[in-house]
């Protein structure tokens, strides 16, 4: 198994920084506390996981379906939509059928 | 056949390389995974599902058009269809993306490799360029965003979201804005001779990254910038010869181009850094899980084939084969609208270099009088072929075709019956025509004589004094003949 | 306990048949019990009034002569389910006040079928936990408890928590609950009561909250495996809106009832003999072998290699695949925003930092992490090669047997907080439950018995794809040897 084995168990871990990224990418914002409070965490899952590492994968195909089944297609019929209180209906701002958001800079 | 085009800098030539991925909104009633509706310019957000919005627990169901009409699409690029493809979520967050992934693909797309032959020269067929088509991936179409409606809030408006798009991704196989310019304006032509995209830019039906980077002529691949949502031709190519510039500039002060993301301004003509490869996304694809993987079978891809309507390269060749010269079978299949009506033109039995002679010239001569499209012209081809067929058989000459022609513009009428009416029927009446013409010639005696002395281009005065007494309807090659029988 | 809310629901239906009692007379004493209840904090939404106007439409049937399998039943749906206007939450704050336009496929399933809707179940926030502690609105209370005299406050399992409490305390003759990895299963054991979590496929997901969607199937949770197989029948069929569903016909699973298993053949996995797990487990699962034979089965012994690996497997595609549905939250459209921020960005981050509690956070820092750049091969797709070795683990298995049997939990139900400060050990409630999901397969977990601390234990059957009956049939025949009628005296 040359590729897609994690390198080796020490520098798999991740240090605060990397946590930081994470929840960037996750839009969760977090304190400096709760970063440094999650940093062991994720490592001791992480570690966790990696005993996949063990396992003689060479030439298994990653699972696409658990139960063999077909991708059924739809027909090109109109049948949803025109629903649009039932879109706004639940929105913590909706302002002339629109949702608002702040001011989005591009 | 290779391009000339360079940007001349200070230390030398530079080569421009340029890929384009173009986004076409593909023509289907429904969105891709939803049975909500595609029209444009519906109110906000009444084009909605639950599953456009993404509320809690709604899951997508592609729609099989949209998958037909990917594979039309590929098939019509002479592209790879792969019979088993699937959909990958790519991971991000905003306002106009409710799900917070777009579900597009990109491990398995549907269709692979293909190609798109343009013309460099319109007028020379000899300036062939195959453009290599890496492949075409069915993806979801984002919402709208709206800035200026609210002083501190953005607008999110959901009637696109879910809309199905074709990503075409082409090699970088262009070199010069022209080459762009010829790739995208035939790519156009091809979706909508396929229908599998209306081609309307203003509407953003199809747009295009434009991926740029400069070399020497020859040499390694520079580092590119790709200029996102580029929504004419005319722009992308000012944007590439823009970019290059920049980029050839940048270079020669001992800059480096960096890999990013820009943004093109037409007002300005100049595009800016949207985002640094350091801040790029990391969209995470993995495969969607709501969704098992696309198999096609073979009935559905002949189906697809079946329904491929004649595309433009075989069209003009078989124009070609019929007479026509190079440049009007060009001119004539360039757009799908001008090709169904001049194929129907030949069907009401035009004969096929008259008609196409009269098309390029006489039709879109009027059309742009008008500022008329072949679409809303006042005349029908079966009217035009009348009206040709009258050129053929005599009955009218050139000159009151061209006098029928205005008048079926103005009125609609039919062309016989325009004839019919007002007597323009050019006459052959040998009789008629000898004595007008006897009656010519002794009223310009001294003309014949000059003639017989061997003046002998007074007789084209002839042919006019002898038209103009038979008020234009004699028919010119008859008034010809008896004059020649008679001075000679 | 009114003698109403101790029946099972085919009792109820008997009896309501029979005109022993009217629908109304059944709706209301559940709507009582819930009310009487409330401490066991199961339920996070009342809804009795809906419960009332079910049994109304019922009762009107029923004169009418035109009655619907589940007419007069009153059930408990879980808060991962969608139900037209109530409160839709998922036990999260994110999603605090939702009220859907719309009706999950498997509850307006029950719907049209008759049944009422009491109200909705508490559970461990989008259905991640194994304790029920992670919700929003704070743990349920098992109505078990320890006979050794302390009564600490004991976890009825998660995620269905709110719907394992109310089935064992007489709060609904039935629920629905959702199972990604064990979460029918795990809480059905530790509160003495059964429930089947079916086939990947056979329960539409469209209008349940999405955790991880390779994995997500609804079931029912009740007393016995006959009111199982009567609310399954309900739940379960083809729903053209979710590309993930079996077209194929819902067997009549009640009918195909029958606890003879003569010729049948059942698979012990030696390498669910595990280090640690407490002797009383082995020896309910000893006695369920033991009944299995008495029924008429033989038992063999079988290997499932890849066992100790299903869990870390799921703790990578379950995060993964959750870290995309969860992206949705984002304060735009509904449920929870934060405002005074300046940014769209700065709105996700506090929106979803403020919504989400701590263990969805760490899955979701976890799935995000998987999937990201670099290490999206090394953990997401070998977990995804891992998987397909556990798969074919189960079907080489299934050549040589028809059933699985196992336990259903390494241990009994712990006490609140003992675990919650270990997700790993937390985690580690799902071992015997997890292959089983990873596989898509029909899995169900039945009463077994006591333990010395007179808290109850269950008996996990697993069956081949589609094999519904075949679990279901193996359940009745431990039920019926079982004599498992304990249940929680009443402190509440
Ligand atoms: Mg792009
Ligand atoms: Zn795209």
């Amino acid at each position: 198994m040359a590729r897609g084995r994690p390198a080796s168990r020490a520098t798999m871990s991740v240090n605060a920084e990397q946590v930081r990224h994470v929840a960037k990418l996750a839009r969760i914002a977090m304190s400096d506390a709760e970063v440094e409070a999650m940093v062991p965490e994720f490592n001791n899952i992480l570690h966790w996981v990696e005993q996949l590492a063990e396992v003689d994968t060479d030439g298994v195909e990653p699972l696409t379906a658990v139960i063999e089944n077909h991708l059924r297609l739809r027909d090109d019929v109109v049948d949803d939509g025109n629903c649009r209180d039932d879109i706004l209906k639940n929105a913590p701002d909706a302002q002339h059928g629109f949702f608002a958001v702040p001011k989005v800079i591009e | 056949m290779v391009s000339d085009y360079r940007i001349k800098g200070a230390t030398g030539d530079w080569e421009v390389v340029v890929g384009l991925e173009v986004h076409a909104q593909v023509v289907s009633d429904a969105k891709l995974f939803s049975g909500a509706a595609t029209a444009f310019g519906a109110e906000p957000n009444t084009q909605v599902s639950l599953v456009d919005a993404a509320m809690p627990g709604m899951l997508p169901v592609p729609n099989c058009e949209c998958i037909r009409q990917a594979v039309r699409t590929g098939m019509a690029l002479d592209a790879v269809i792969n019979r088993w493809s699937r959909f990958d979520r790519k991971n991000y967050f905003y306002a106009d993306l409710p799900q917070g992934y777009q579900i597009s693909q990109l491990y398995h797309p549907l269709v692979g490799p293909g190609e798109v032959e343009i013309l460099l020269d319109e007028k020379d067929e000899n300036s062939v360029k195959q453009i290599g088509i890496e492949r075409i991936h069915v993806e979801q179409d984002a919402g709208k965003l709206m800035h200026d409606q609210h002083p501190t809030m953005s607008y999110v408006d959901l009637n696109r979201s879910g809309v199905a798009l074709m990503e075409i991704v082409s090699r970088p196989d262009m070199s010069s804005p022209a080459e762009a310019g010829a790739y995208l304006r035939k790519l156009r032509a091809i979706l909508r001779y396929v229908g599998s995209c209306d081609g309307n830019m203003e509407e953003g039906s199809m747009r295009a990254d434009v991926n740029v980077s400069v070399r020497r002529p020859g040499g390694e691949l520079g580092t590119r910038t790709e200029t996102k949502n580029v929504n004419s031709v005319r722009f992308v190519m000012a944007v590439i010869e823009h970019e290059a510039r920049r980029q050839v500039d940048l270079i020669e002060e001992g800059g480096e181009v960096a890999q990013e993301t820009r943004l093109y301004d037409p007002d300005k003509n100049v595009t800016r850094t949207l985002r640094s490869k350091e801040d790029a996304h990391d969209y995470r694809y993995f495969p969607d899980p709501d969704l098992l993987p696309l198999e096609l079978d073979e009935a559905f891809i002949e189906e697809c084939r079946a329904s491929l309507p004649e595309l433009p390269d075989d069209k003009r060749k078989r124009f070609e084969g019929l007479g026509i010269t190079p440049y009007n079978a060009s001119v004539l299949t360039a757009e799908v609208e001008t090709a169904r009506w001049f194929d129907a033109l030949l069907d009401a039995g035009a004969e096929a270099r008259q008609a196409a002679n009269w098309v390029v010239a006489e039709l879109f001569g009027a059309l742009n009088r008008l500022g008329k499209t072949i679409v809303d012209a006042p005349v029908s081809p079966q009217q035009a072929a009348e009206l040709l067929g009258l050129v053929a058989d005599g009955t009218l000459s050139g000159s009151l075709a061209k006098q029928v022609f205005e008048i079926m513009l103005d009125t609609g009428d039919d062309a016989g019956k325009i004839v019919d009416e007002r007597g323009l029927k050019q006459t052959s009446d040998t009789g008629e025509i000898d004595a007008k013409i006897d009656e010519i010639l002794a009223a310009n005696a001294d003309k014949v004589e000059q003639y017989k002395a061997g003046k002998e281009a007074l007789f084209g005065f002839f042919v006019g004094q002898t038209m103009k007494a038979m008020a234009g309807k004699a028919n010119p090659q008859m008034v010809n003949e008896r004059l020649r029988a008679k001075l000679n | 306990m009114s003698e109403l809310t101790s029946k099972t629901i085919a009792e109820l239906r008997e009896g309501f048949r029979a005109g022993d009692h009217s629908a109304r007379e059944i709706a209301e004493a559940f709507n009582a019990a819930v009310v009487a209840g409330r401490s066991l904090n199961a339920y996070t939404v009342e809804t009795p009034e809906l419960a009332l106007a079910a049994a109304d439409a019922a009762d009107a049937a029923r004169a009418a002569g035109e009655l619907k399998p589940l007419s007069g039943i009153p059930l408990g749906i879980k808060d991962l389910f969608a139900t037209e206007g109530t409160d839709s939450t998922a036990g999260s704050n994110i999603l605090k006040g939702f009220k859907p336009t719309y009706e999950s496929r498997v509850s307006a399933n029950l719907k049209a079928a008759g049944a009422g809707m009491l109200g909705k179940l508490n559970m461990d926030e989008f259905a991640m936990g194994s304790s029920n502690e992670t919700s929003a609105y704070g743990p349920v209370i098992s109505p078990w408890r320890r006979n050794d005299g302390w009564n600490a406050a004991l976890t009825p399992g998660g995620s269905s928590g709110g719907s394992a409490a109310a089935v064992a305390a007489g709060l609904a003759p039935g629920v629905t609950g959702t199972d990604t990895g064990g979460s029918i299963r795990q809480p059905a054991a530790f509160t003495g009561i059964s429930g089947i979590k079916p086939t990947y496929g056979r329960c539409s997901r469209w209008g349940i909250v999405s955790f991880a969607s390779s994995l997500d199937q609804a079931g029912p949770m009740a007393r016995t495996v006959l009111d199982c197989a009567i609310m399954l029948e309900a739940m379960a069929g083809f729903d053209p809106r979710d590309a993930t569903s079996l077209n194929l016909p819902v067997p009549q699973w009640e009918a195909g009832l029958s606890s003879d298993l003569r010729g049948k053949k059942v698979g012990i996995p030696k390498e669910y003999r595990i280090d640690g797990v407490p002797a009383e487990i082995n020896a309910i699962w000893d006695q369920g072998i033991e009944w299995l034979k008495d029924a008429g089965a033989e038992v063999v012994e079988i290997s499932l290699p890849h066992t100790k690996y299903a869990l870390p497997t799921y703790y990578i595609i379950a995060p993964a695949e959750a870290s995309s549905n969860l992206a949705r939250y984002d304060g735009v459209r509904y449920g929870l925003r934060e405002t005074g921020v300046k940014t769209l960005d700065d709105m996700y981050a506090a929106t979803r930092s403020a919504g989400f509690g701590a263990e969805v956070k760490r899955r979701v820092m976890i799935g995000t992490y998987v999937l990201s750049a670099g290490y999206y091969d090394a953990y997401f797709t070998k977990a995804q090669k891992v998987r397909t070795l556990i798969k074919r683990d189960f079907a080489q298995a299934f050549a040589g047997c028809d059933l699985i049997l196992t336990p259903t939990a390494p241990s009994a139900a712990f006490g609140l907080q003992e675990k919650t400060a270990d997700p790993i050990a937390m985690y580690l409630n799902d071992v015997f439950a997890v292959p089983a999901s990873l596989a898509g397969l029909p899995a169900m977990s039945v009463p077994g018995g006591l333990d010395s601390q007179g808290l109850p234990l269950g008996l996990h059957l697993i069956g081949r794809e589609l094999d519904e009956q075949g679990v279901l049939n193996a359940g009745l025949a431990i039920e019926e040897r079982a004599g498992f009628t304990a249940r929680p005296e009443k402190w509440w």
